[in-house]
């Protein structure tokens, strides 16, 4: 949110691979062309000898070439006595590889300048592979790629060292306002679905995590036949064609068709969880289950929320909340599409004695935009904003590839592109009002409250 | 095709590339002496947009630290013809995306557009430097913005306190100790004629500089930036005081209880900073040892202290010598679990011992050199990224176009000019060490309550 404040602590290295998906999928919503203006992206697409899907598109104005795949295994494949596996599997993925231990691969790869990055959410577990494509360097480093998604050793000594981090982590997590909000949203938001699971775990599932978990994990989720191999970047086709051969031929043999994830009940009462906590401010986040990736309600809930809480300053909430009233210096809704319905959620922090202030405003502002949805002039301004903003969402390699990993994955057609932008115009405030009206319950949200004071 | 084919093939695929895409920073001055700096990248259709103001925290005065940054807030407050927050709705109108931020050296406002819109962004960036109007009833409430932005920030981030208070010791003398957000009592206690002065000394066209990488032409972007800037009328700056910090004498000691569960660890000595891009070479030679100790999953600090002693579960250095103040060599370390602050340090300071007595390898900088090159290419995906790396060289006082001859520099530096300025500056009188003593957060009740749920 802007205005920002420019961050200078050493040691925070705030963005992890989570974060960049969340904000991929957030921004997902938004991929359209402005009418009248040429075709939508060149994606190619093809399948491996193995199966796994491939995306493609060239871009050769400068020489490198970025690289990914995922695979359905992400936290939502976890159980809840061994939950953080899903997590741990791929963590551990490059920490030894095909006779190279952890130092070799970190070493060939950084002798290229490439960076191997992973990425993971409640859905998705994969690596991308950020290079030079020039011949020497790309050759190398899509050997250690290739490599770690195929040949894996599971390291013991890796293993036991990677769950004290793990676990570490999360203790420090448990300290923290913002982390012990978003861990009960998501239990009390999901129930019993796996959606609900912290997803790198709990200090005692990932204290009793085996290497047999991991290796068994990784033979049952990362196999050719559902693995999404995204290219984009300076290479022909037939070059990419190589590349994701060479990095899916080797992959586990599908054994068994992996189980659709459960359904997402929806909650059948208000929730109000308040938490202690020493904290200067309040942590509070609101919501329910949301919208699934391909939902028949998509464009006029996404739509629509860019006038609730996802306009950053031109939204209801910003308005309510910091500019009119100063409460918080970051208030956002959002909906996070997922295979099923992820979290729709409203989040915000406040001085620790305004909480029920602030609480107040934020659902009163839910609840009218619910029951009227928004002004003819709200919503031409929304679809000014996504529809003129549409070149800054495809400016780059990078933006471009996790697009593309998205598409793939959720199996999005790929004209989505091409129709997107109608889409979006032809919403209509009725439809957006039909929709939240069917979908968003403000009686019968989860309301977390960290931290939060008596108002003095 | 044989070897030789194949590399001759190579060499022709290398060579048509010809020069890379983006073409030279072109300059241009105003008659008010405001500075344009375009950078012309024509691989997507759109313009980012930057005015860097030479004013941050370190031109603030005691009492009223944080103005720099509270002054950019208010930028989005209103002028003679834009309403308080219409500006960033006019920019979201127009597709695109605006912010700001404040550093110690510079408050910098940016927008990303479409190319046919950045004759909207210029004229309203010269609007609020001419016209800019600071309500009473606008401040009171921003404030309060900006003290939540505080709390988030830096109140409740442990890490980020032990940060504040490394830099209050390690600087007696320069404003460099002052954190950019402010004291919060001096957010209290600020008036709007604070943020008035504020403007009135620095928002002149004379101390300000606009950078344009786009899809543009850069005579275009000259004449357009003569037509909305140059109207506004130049005015004597105050003078800067050098405020140097004198060297320091004997070692200084910080340290920061807040509730959390992992200690943190941070270590700095005072440096130089870069000021002759062609004649400096320390700190070309700082850069790369702060890479050879942790510029990848491959240096030491995380081979050694991570991964094979399992001291830490996290270990870094960094070094970024442009800056308008002076500059510091940072390592930072959060202890692993039953590990102690005072282990960790030991073991960062027999880093330092190891290469002060036997240098670096060949094949380290080799590798950091490798990640300069690819990294220099990897940064022209993004055009936001290239106007921020010309606006901080040309904020800082250095080449704005010298990027690769900085590249060319570190890639030469050898092996005993990194053990010369190990041996020369990371030593003992020359050191300040913050440390964060995790606090139980007494009176609270459990992070996670059992789920007996109030129901509403």
């Amino acid at each position: 949110m802007r205005p920002q404040l420019k961050t200078s602590t050493p040691g925070a290295r705030p963005t992890g691979p989570q974060a960049r998906w969340m904000c991929t999928l957030a921004l997902l919503g938004p991929l359209l062309v402005p009418s009248g203006s040429a075709a939508a992206l060149p994606i190619e697409h093809w399948e491996t000898s193995r199966g796994a899907r491939v995306y493609f598109m060239q871009s050769r104005d400068l020489p490198m070439l970025d690289v990914s795949v995922d695979f359905p295994a992400g936290s939502g494949r976890d159980s809840p006595d061994k939950a953080g596996l899903a997590s741990l599997t791929q963590r551990l993925m490059r920490l030894g590889a095909n006779g190279m231990d952890e130092n070799d691969i970190a070493r060939r790869v950084a002798d290229v300048g490439a960076n191997m990055s992973p990425a993971f959410d409640l859905d998705r577990a994969g690596y991308a592979l950020r290079t030079l494509s020039s011949e020497v360097e790309q050759r190398q480093a899509l050997a250690v790629l290739a490599s770690v998604l195929q040949a894996p050793a599971f390291p013991d000594a890796a293993l036991g060292r990677e769950k004290t981090r793990v676990i570490a982590g999360l203790k420090e997590s448990d300290t923290k306002p913002e982390s012990i909000a978003v861990r009960t949203f998501m239990e009390l938001v999901f129930q019993h679905h796996p959606y609900g699971l912290r997803s790198s775990g709990e200090p005692a599932t990932v204290a009793a995590l085996t290497r047999d978990d991991a290796v068994s994990f990784y033979r049952t989720h990362y196999n050719a036949g559902w693995a999404v191999v995204t290219i984009v970047g300076d290479a022909t086709r037939e070059r990419a064609d190589q590349i994701a051969e060479q990095l899916t031929r080797e992959l586990p043999h599908v054994s068994a068709p992996l189980a659709p994830l459960p359904p997402v009940s929806p909650l059948a009462a208000a929730v109000e969880r308040e938490i202690d906590h020493p904290s200067a401010q309040a942590h509070i986040l609101i919501g329910q289950p949301g919208l699934e990736r391909n939902d028949p309600d998509y464009f006029p809930l996404w739509v629509g929320n860019y006038v609730l809480g996802g306009g950053g300053f031109s939204s209801r909430l910003s308005e309510q909340v910091r500019q009119k009233r100063g409460l918080a210096y970051t208030v956002y809704s959002y909906f996070m599409p997922y295979q099923r319905p992820g979290p729709f959620q409203i989040g915000l922090q406040t001085r620790a004695d305004q909480a029920q202030m602030a609480l107040s405003v934020v659902r009163e502002v839910v609840r009218e935009f619910v029951a009227t949805g928004p002004r003819a002039s709200e919503l031409e301004a929304a679809k000014q904003n996504i529809v003129g903003g549409f070149a800054l969402r495809i400016d780059t390699n990078r933006k471009i590839h996790d697009y593309l990993r998205v598409i793939g994955f959720y199996g999005l057609p790929l004209d989505y592109l091409d129709t997107f932008s109608a889409k979006v115009e032809a919403v209509t405030i009725e439809q957006i009002r039909d929709a939240f009206a069917r979908r968003v319950q403000p009686d019968r949200m989860v309301t977390v409250v960290v931290g939060a004071k008596a108002t003095p | 095709m044989s070897a030789l084919v194949r590399a001759l093939v190579t060499l022709i695929i290398a060579l048509s590339y010809g020069p890379a895409p983006c073409a030279e920073v072109q300059e241009h001055t105003l008659a008010n002496g405001m500075k344009v700096l375009v950078k012309e990248d024509r691989r997507a259709p759109v313009v980012v947009c930057m005015v860097w103001y030479r004013a941050g925290s370190m031109d603030e005065v005691n009492g009223t630290t944080g103005v720099a940054h509270v002054l950019e807030h208010m930028m989005f407050k209103g002028t003679k013809s834009v309403a308080p927050g219409e500006f960033s709705r006019i920019i979201a109108r127009a597709g695109g995306r605006d912010n700001a931020f404040t550093s110690r050296d510079s408050t910098v406002y940016h927008e990303q557009l479409h190319k046919s819109q950045l004759s909207l962004a210029l004229r309203l960036e010269a609007d609020r430097m001419a016209n800019l109007l600071l309500s009473e009833e606008q401040f009171a409430r921003e404030i309060k913005v900006v003290m939540e932005e505080r709390r988030l920030r830096t109140d409740d981030q442990p890490k980020a306190l032990v940060y504040e208070a490394f830099m209050a010791t390690a600087y007696e003398v320069n404003p460099y100790r002052t954190p950019v957000i402010g004291w919060m009592t001096d957010l209290e206690s600020m008036r709007v004629d604070d943020a008035r002065d504020w403007h009135l000394r620095w928002y002149a066209p004379n101390n300000a500089t606009l950078v344009v990488v786009g899809d543009v032409s850069a005579a275009e972007v000259f004449a357009e930036a003569d037509k909305q800037f140059g109207s506004i009328a130049p005015r004597p700056l105050p003078p800067r005081k050098p405020q140097l910090e004198p060297a320091q004498r004997g070692d200084r000691r910080a340290w920061v209880k807040a509730p959390a569960e992992q200690p943190y660890l941070l270590m700095g000595w005072h440096v130089p900073g870069l000021r002759d891009v062609e004649k400096d070479w320390e700190p070309y030679a700082l850069e790369m040892l702060a890479a050879v100790l942790a510029g990848s999953d491959a240096a030491r600090l995380d081979r050694e202290l991570v991964r094979e002693s399992r001291l830490a579960v996290a270990a870094n250095a960094s070094y970024d010598g442009i800056n308008r103040g002076p500059a510091m060599f940072i390592l930072d370390a959060t202890p692993a679990p039953s590990k102690t602050v005072q282990e960790v340090e030991q073991a960062l300071r027999d880093q330092i011992k190891r290469i002060v007595e036997q240098g670096v390898s060949a094949e380290e900088l080799r590798r950091v050199a490798a990640q300069v090159t690819a990294g220099q290419v990897f940064e022209l995906d993004s055009m936001f990224s290239q106007a921020r790396a010309i606006g901080s060289l040309d904020n800082a006082g250095l080449p704005f176009d010298s990027l690769d001859l900085q590249a060319r520099k570190l890639k030469e530096v050898t092996a005993a000019q990194v053990q010369e300025v190990a041996r020369k500056y990371l030593v003992d009188g020359n050191l300040t060490v913050a440390a964060l003593d995790p606090q139980p957060m007494a009176g609270r009740k459990p992070a996670v309550p059992p789920p007996a749920e109030h129901v509403r």
